[in-house]
Parts: structure tokens; sequence; C-alpha cells
């Protein structure tokens, strides 16, 4: 096997690696972990990643091309010969541009390394303002990490640092405060390689160096806020965020982009209930590194303040709220009776924005009630078509794809679609509900909605007017829409920031969410208001729904453990 | 960064034995304190108690009392909406909503950089507030100080609520010329902290840069 050997740190508190072995270098010592490496191709940033150690590194990206210029990833290599002795090759080398192969032995800690590492930081700080109390990076800002980890403590320069101005509008969700600039140049690479529309360019030459834009050519993607996430300082803040909360403040979660079938992985930041931003979360089994700007700022309707915040019911031609224990008490009474009087005139139907563990519980109460119920899937969101990156100057898609923003605008239709064919056989579309409606074959329709407001509203008119002739209505939303004018019954509904659960990609990719808030006013999620209509006391708890799934619906038979792990699990395929 | 294993001490409580553990030794010593205050006050001249209100104290002027929040030579709010001190504030009573600086702010430099951000709303609960000092040490601007202002009244806990208005009034009110409130000495109120200043570029010295 081929192995690389990593120089050895010791770590706080932390036990030396078992399999660490002393080698002789000249006169040094050296404490290396072995790490095999297989046929991957790696850098050795990535191979010390492997055997625990971290190098330092600014204008690497996994997903863009090597330019080796911040210097930050200085390293020293050398050989490990078959009979054991090493022979190093003296020199710095960039760590993110040196491929290692079987025996590279990487010096992560030598006198010159880390000599190099406070000289490195020490120059990216001559011209850098240092105005970390108004910067939105502080607190994740690489900058800050390294120069407390690798730095040293003073600067000495002792002239004028430069002040270029500001470009508060570079694009229209960035801002650029250019003197904090690093110049490691990702985001220049990233709108070139992934964007393809390559906005952005370095001007000026030097210390005087800039992050530009043509003038009157914005940077204006729809991927164009990933720059924000790969810029490893507070050079690039998304308007969106700029000032609106200090990052140690945000609690993270796991979660998954509600907004299209691409699912991209993310990470939900919350705190105090309000939902502050997204960012995507490296997943190479869903999306890579990125997120697109749409998805990533679609998020504000979690925090509006017009959501439906209690149950409500329709007296007088007018929604009153009403408690939640007499909705559940309501709500039940309103499919008994209706199921006795005609079951096949009962339609529940399941939106693509359920979770996998709600439309189960569902599709499962709605049967249990008669097998003569019938369970629709709701209208799925398409918008345009495929669009895909990186495009060219024009606009026109190049190969090989890097990112796509799927067409079909919901996260679950997948997840939803197996759990409706395991209990009802074939897919009964929303089309076919407007049309038993209209034929007046309904007399209970069990809406659970929850679509995020987007364009027109989730139901056209003439669906609505048709819907409204059926005898009860009874609706899961978030907002007041055409569909609670002709609802008789709303419940409010979950937003996914509130949820736990699981949501299938385009891919049959099965990712968990995680809540990182909690539901808004009175309100309880789709999944909470099934099990109390189960009568099924306690509280939603995905992991064990998860398994009861698995267990009854052979389409999920992979989830069998429960746990989806970071990057969730691929069901079998679609096709 | 975990605190390495080196730099933790641990402490063992001390074990008490029976005398102790009666409590006797301690009470007796706690009452000869009061004893020796009570003859002191009676006969001496160890009077400890002061006429208040009538008579005010003469508070050193370490002492920490109601918040200010300072303002720059142009009369603004200087604090720059860091959250520095609520997230060392150990009561939880401080609550800011920042937001962009107006625009005049951002256009006109006063110390070389143009102000970026300013607290749109900053309000401290001085009910909650233990008075420990810990959002003066932390501000990067020094645009918090608690102020030698002692006598804190209000009739309802809304009173006692301060927002940004009413601190910028505490200002006010403790520098005025006449103010029978000494400064406060912990902070070097007046100037900008380093965090907001240019480096000097007259009169460079090495060693007054070099720190910075
Ligand atoms: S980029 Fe980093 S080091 Fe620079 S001001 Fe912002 S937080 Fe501070
Ligand atoms: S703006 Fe950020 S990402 Fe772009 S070159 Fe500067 S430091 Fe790098
Ligand atoms: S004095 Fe202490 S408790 Fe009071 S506001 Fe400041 S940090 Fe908080
Ligand atoms: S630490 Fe100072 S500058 Fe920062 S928010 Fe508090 S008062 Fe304002
Ligand atoms: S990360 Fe290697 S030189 Fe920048």
């Amino acid at each position: 096997m081929p192995t690389v050997y990593v120089t050895y740190t010791p770590k706080n508190n932390g036990k030396p690696p078992e399999n660490l072995i002393s080698a002789q270098a000249g006169k040094e010592t050296l404490q290396l972990v072995p790490v095999e490496i297989g046929s991957d191709k790696l850098n050795c940033i990535q191979a010390a990643q492997r055997a625990g150690v971290f190098i330092p590194h600014y204008c690497w990206h996994p997903a863009l091309t090597v330019v080796a210029s911040c210097r930050m990833c200085l390293v020293e290599v050398g050989e490990r010969k078959p009979d054991g002795s090493i022979a190093m090759t003296g020199k710095l080398v960039p760590g993110c541009q040196t491929p290692v192969k079987d025996g590279t032995v990487v010096v992560t800690n030598s006198q010159k390394v880390v000599h190099e590492q406070a000289q490195t930081l020490e120059s990216l700080l001559l011209n850098h303002p240092l105005d970390c109390p108004v910067c939105d990076k502080a607190g994740e800002c690489l900058l800050q990490d390294y120069t407390y980890e690798f730095g040293r403590a003073t600067s000495r320069m002792i002239d004028l640092k430069n002040t270029p101005a500001n470009k508060p509008d570079l694009g229209p969700n960035i801002a650029l405060f250019t003197d904090r600039c690093i110049m490691c140049s990702r985001c220049v690479r990233f709108t070139r390689e992934i964007a393809g529309t390559a906005e952005l360019q370095i001007i000026n030459r030097g210390n005087h160096s800039e992050i530009d834009i043509f003038p009157g050519e914005p940077l204006d993607n729809k991927l164009a806020t990933n720059v924000v996430d790969l810029c490893p300082v507070g050079a690039l803040c998304s308007k969106d965020f700029l000032y609106k909360h200090r990052v140690w403040n945000l609690k993270t979660q796991n979660s998954v982009c509600p907004d299209c079938s691409t699912g991209c992985s993310i990470h939900l930041d919350g705190n105090k209930n309000i939902v502050y931003r997204l960012r995507p979360r490296e997943n190479p089994q869903a999306q890579g590194y990125f997120m697109c700007d749409e998805g990533r700022l679609g998020y504000h309707y979690i925090n509006s303040k017009e959501r439906f915040l209690r149950p409500l019911r329709r007296q007088d031609g007018k929604l009153t709220p009403f408690s939640y224990d007499e909705a559940i008490r309501t709500v039940r009474q309103m499919l008994k009776d209706a199921v006795a009087k005609d079951a096949f005139g009962v339609v529940v139907v399941l939106s693509p924005f359920l979770t996998c563990e709600e439309a189960f519980l569902l599709a499962k109460y709605a049967k249990s009630l008669s097998k003569a119920v019938q369970l629709a899937l709701g209208p799925v969101p398409i918008v345009g078509e495929d669009d895909t990156y990186p495009k060219d100057r024009r606009g026109r898609p190049i190969q090989p794809v890097k990112f796509t923003i799927r067409a079909e605008k919901c996260p679950n239709r997948q997840g939803v679609e197996r759990i409706l064919r395991h209990y009802q056989g074939q897919l009964i579309a929303f089309d076919e509900v407007v049309r038993q409606a209209e034929a007046g074959k309904l007399q209970l329709l069990y809406l659970a909605a929850s679509y995020p407001p987007r364009g027109d509203g989730w139901l056209t008119a003439e669906q609505a007017a048709t819907l409204g002739k059926v005898g009860q209505v009874i609706l899961h939303d978030l907002y007041p829409s055409r569909a609670s004018e002709i609802a008789h019954v709303v419940i409010p509904g979950g937003a996914f920031a509130e949820k736990d659960g699981t949501f299938v990609n385009h891919a049959g990719l099965a990712q968990a969410i995680h809540w990182a808030i909690t539901p808004t006013g009175e309100c309880r999620t789709e999944g909470q208001v099934v099990l109390d209509l189960m009568q099924r006391p306690g509280l939603l708890h995905a992991a064990t729904l998860r398994k009861e799934l698995a267990s009854e619906v052979k389409a999920f038979a992979a989830l069998a453990s429960g746990d989806l792990g970071e990057y969730g699990i691929l069901l079998d395929s679609t096709k | 960064m975990p605190i390495p294993e080196s730099d933790v001490k641990w402490v063992k409580t001390p074990t008490i034995g029976w005398v102790e553990q009666m409590y006797i030794p301690a009470i007796v010593e706690g009452l000869r304190t009061t004893v020796r205050h009570s003859i002191a006050t009676l006969f001496g001249s160890g009077a400890r108690t002061q006429e208040f209100p009538e008579v005010e104290p003469k508070l050193p002027a370490n002492y920490r009392g109601v918040h200010r929040l300072n303002r720059d030579e142009k009369g603004r709010v200087k604090c720059v909406a860091c959250y520095m001190c609520s997230t060392a504030c150990p009561a939880h009573c401080i609550d800011i909503v920042a937001a962009p600086a107006p625009k005049e702010w951002q256009s006109d430099p006063v110390h070389g950089y143009p102000r970026e951000k300013y607290p749109e709303t900053f309000v401290i609960d001085e009910l909650r507030c233990i008075y420990c000092g810990m959002c003066e040490q932390a501000c990067p601007v020094d645009a918090i100080e608690l102020t030698t202002l002692y006598d804190l009244t209000g009739l309802s806990r809304e009173d006692m609520i301060f927002d940004k208005e009413k601190l910028l009034a505490v200002f006010d009110e403790t520098t005025k010329p006449d103010a029978k409130y000494p400064n406060p000495i912990r902070t070097r109120s007046g100037k900008l902290g380093p965090a907001s200043e240019l480096p000097p570029d007259q009169g460079l010295t090495f060693s007054s840069t070099a720190q910075s």
C-alpha cells in the first residue's frame, strides 16, 4: 500500500496515535504518522488531513484550481527510502501544489515551517485594517484563527496602511470590503470555474491589487453568494446577513435546502428562534460544496410575521382561532364522519414539502381510517428548466456540469411519492383530485400543504374555485392564501427549519434535516399534528419514525438504522 | 482552543475536622468583629456610617456604577456595535441591534476610517446587571463605561431598562464641566481604541506603533 508520512504535532491532552514511528532525518529525529493513501491523488494538505494534521491554507480549495499564491501552506517534504532512512529536500514547498506519492514525508512543524507561517501571516496583515469589531467574518475568520494559532502577536509595520475604498455594490447581494482582502483569488476562480460567468478579476499590482468588476457588470449570477463562504476573510460579505448578528451567537444545525430537488446540504444558522442565514455544507453525495442564491436567500418567509400562528376554523364565513386540543378533536371527528359516509370521497393530499416521516404518518393514519381513503400528491412546482453551471459569458451552459439548479422547486417529491406508491398503489396526481372535485365526487379534502410562498401561490385561482365546492376542506399551510380562503379548518404548518425528518432529493439521496428553531407561536409541525390525531403519545422523534418507516415501506429499507449520517443514504435507484 | 493540561491547577477542597464542623469558632470570630465595630462606633472615632443623603459619600474613582455610552468627537455614539460587551456580560443584560451606519457617517471619515456599523438600539437592563465591569473591559473602542453614578433609582422595572438615549444622557450628565461625579479612571475615555483609529501619520516612533 502506498504510504505517506506526516509529522506528528503533539496536541493538547491528545494521545499520540499508536502507529507513530520515529525516523532519522539527518541529525533530527522525526515523529511520523503513516497514512495509507491507496490510489488517491492527493496533495500534502489532503494527505496530512487524513493523518489528522492540519496544514493552514487560504488559496487552495478542493473545488477550485490550484494557484499556490498565498504561501500559507508551506511545508518541507522528503522521501522515506525503503531502508527507513529519510532524505529531505531542504526546501519549503507549497503543500497545496505538491502531490504526495508512496514514501513522501511531509514535515509540518519544523522550525523553518513554523517561522515561515508566522512570516506569511505578518505580511498578510501588513495592510489589513484589523477592524474585527465591525467585521462580519469575525469569529469564523481564517485570518483571525491562523494568526492566533500560527502567527505572531505584533506587527512591525510602521508605515500608513493602504486604505482602498470599499465597494458596497459589487453585486446586488454582495459587498466588498476591499482593504480586508488577502488576495487569495478564490472568489475570482469561483466565478471563472464554477459559475463560469467570470465577473470578478484582480486589478492593479503588488500591494495595490484589488478585486473588482467591470463597470456596469456586477457580480450577479445565481451562484454568486458562494464567494462569501469561499472568502477566508471578511472581504466579501453577504448583504443579506451584513451586521444582522455576530456569528458566535448563532447555533448551527445540519439541514437540507428545500428550494429545489437538488437538495443541497446546508448549515442552518439561527438564534432566538430566528433563522439568520443558510450556508452550503460540503456533501459529495448531494451537491458538492456550494448552493444557489435562490435557496440561500429564500428562507425569509420562515421569520415572517404573517404566518398562521393558531388553528383556525370557519365561522360565519370568517376564520376564527380555536385551541389545538379542539382542533385535533374536530379534525379527527370530521375525518371519522366523512369516512363513515363515503370513504372514497375522502382525499388526503401530501405536498412534496412534507418530510418522509410526516408523509408516512399521514398516509398510515389515513389508510387506518379506511383502505378506501385516497392519497394524492400535491402540486409539484416546476419553474423553467434545469439550470446548469458553469456558463460562458453569453449564458450558455458549458460541460462538464459542476452545479445544477433544478426546475423542480421542492425538496421531497421523491420521498413522498415512494410513500404514496406504497400505500396507494398508483400515484394520484393533483389534477386528478381537481377533476374528482369538479365531478362532485369529493366530500372531504385534507390538504397537508405547507408550501413556502413563491410566485403566485401553490394553488391557481381555477383550482381553488373548483376545490371550494368540496364540502369540507382541512388545510395545513404557512400563510393565508387561496387555499385558506376555501378551507374550513386551517392548522398552521411548520417550515423546514422547524422540523426533524428526511428529504429525498432528485437522485434518491435521503438526507436528514434538523430543527434550528422551534415552531413560531403555538404552531405544531404537521408530523406532530398527525401524531396527535393518531393519539400516539409523545413528541415526534425522527430517528424512531425512520426505523418504523424503513421496516414498513420497502423503498426505505436502506434507512433501517434510523441514522442518516452527515451525507445521507442513497435509496435504491429511482428509475 | 482547549486549555492545555499544564495550565490547569487542580485545587482540593480542604477537609474540615469536627471542631470546625460545629461552626463555634467561626461564630465567635464573627461576633468578635461585630463587637469590635460596635465599640469603635460608640466610643471611638471609627464610625462607618454616613448621614446619607444629607452627606454625599466620596466614592473612589474606580467605583462601578451606572453605565454610560460615550460619544465620539462629533457627538455620535462611539459604540461600533461589535457585541463584545454583550458577549462578555455574565448577566446577559445587554441587547444590541446593529445596523449599517447612517450614510453621512459612512462617507465622512473622522478618524481615517468611515463609520460602517453602529448600534440601532442598545439596551442594558440595569436591574439584571451585576456591575462587574466586564463590558467595559471587552469594549474595543472604549464606548461603554461604568460611571461613579451610584444613586440609581427608578419607579418601575421598565425605568431601569436603559436604552441608547438614556445611556448617552448619562454620558452628557457625567461629562458636564461641573459634574459632581469624577470621571471613571479605568478606560481612556475620549480617545478611540486602536480598532477604530488609523496609525498616526505624524511623529512616528517605532515604539508607539509596534504594539498596535
Ligand atoms: S477579515 Fe478577519 S482579521 Fe480581518 S477584520 Fe475581518 S475578522 Fe478581523
Ligand atoms: S475577496 Fe476574499 S476570496 Fe476574493 S481574493 Fe480577497 S480574500 Fe480571497
Ligand atoms: S457590568 Fe457586567 S453585568 Fe453589567 S452590563 Fe457590564 S458586563 Fe454585564
Ligand atoms: S463592546 Fe463597545 S463597541 Fe462593542 S457593542 Fe459593546 S459598547 Fe459597542
Ligand atoms: S494554500 Fe497553498 S499557497 Fe495558498
